[in-house]
């Protein structure tokens, strides 16, 4: 029964993983392919390892798989942060479709 | 006493990635050799670890983490098929920019776990943060562009809860 459940996971993680790819491709520029490299890749690999943490159940590699998880839920979004930060820094501009610059506003004011 | 909780975390992170507990018995070896290095890193690193130790002792912090943990993965799931339906949609329907919005917390520690949920959340990214509150957000599909609404819109489901776990 474990096996059925875990094996769920794995495949919903992997079609997250597949859209967060779809989305690198599509999306017009740095900041809108974060979004969904961040978004979906990691609830992606969360899904895939909880998936292998239910299959293995607390031994050896479950407990490691669910480790992953939890370290990728934290770092991913770190990182997504440094890098938009760090580009935006380093003047990568805006997709010319967009709506505000708030950040832009207010580096000017100062 | 902050070497002592690094001490207690660095412990628990080693029993948790050995696992030492087989069938019927136990690997003490394992659980020595860890004991004997997470005494000597926190002795070495302890000055490092955190401001404020004393905030890992209370139960209520722990309480509120708990009820936090299904907000967050309910709106980190919401967030996924938000924008798996804007990429898989043929006309692509983003309308992106960055916004600002303006938070009460104070301590570090809780300013990086909103901006770690900000963007886990729909159509969200953390680009920057500011020293006096301020964080600029950069949103897939805008709906505000005033600061106070925005944050409205942005911050508060979590603002509270953030509150009452690390400040």
């Amino acid at each position: 029964m474990n096996e059925y459940i875990g094996f769920a996971f794995i495949i919903i993680g992997a079609l997250f993983d597949l859209f967060g790819c779809i989305g690198l491709v599509r999306l017009p520029d740095l900041y809108n392919r974060l979004q969904a490299a961040t978004k979906c890749v990691t609830l992606g690999t969360c899904g895939m390892l909880f998936g292998a943490f239910i299959i293995f159940g607390f031994t050896v590699s479950g407990m490691k798989a669910f480790l992953c998880a939890v370290f990728v839920l934290v770092t991913s979004p770190t990182s997504a942060h440094a890098l938009a930060r760090a580009s935006y820094v380093s003047g990568v501009k805006l997709w010319q479709g967009s709506v505000v610059d708030k950040l832009k506003e207010d580096i000017e004011k100062h | 006493m902050r070497k002592g909780v690094l001490f207690f975390l660095l412990f628990l992170l080693w029993i948790l990635l050995v696992w030492p507990f087989y069938h019927r018995a136990i690997d003490y070896q394992s659980i020595f050799v860890g004991a004997i290095v997470s005494f000597f890193v926190s002795l070495i690193f302890g000055e490092l670890f955190t401001e404020s130790p004393h905030k890992f002792l209370s139960v209520k912090r722990y309480f509120w983490a708990i009820l936090y943990l299904p907000v967050f993965l309910w709106s980190c799931f919401l967030a996924n098929l938000d924008v798996a339906y804007r990429v898989l949609h043929p006309s692509l329907p983003i309308r992106p920019g960055i916004v600002k919005i303006r938070t009460r917390l104070k301590s570090k520690s809780a300013i990086t776990a909103l901006a770690n949920s900000i963007t886990l959340t729909p159509g969200t990214l953390t680009v920057d943060v500011c020293e006096d509150g301020y964080l600029y957000v950069h949103w897939i599909c805008v709906r505000e562009i005033d600061v106070e609404k925005a944050t409205m819109i942005i911050v508060r489901r979590f603002e509270n809860l953030l509150e009452r776990i690390f400040e």
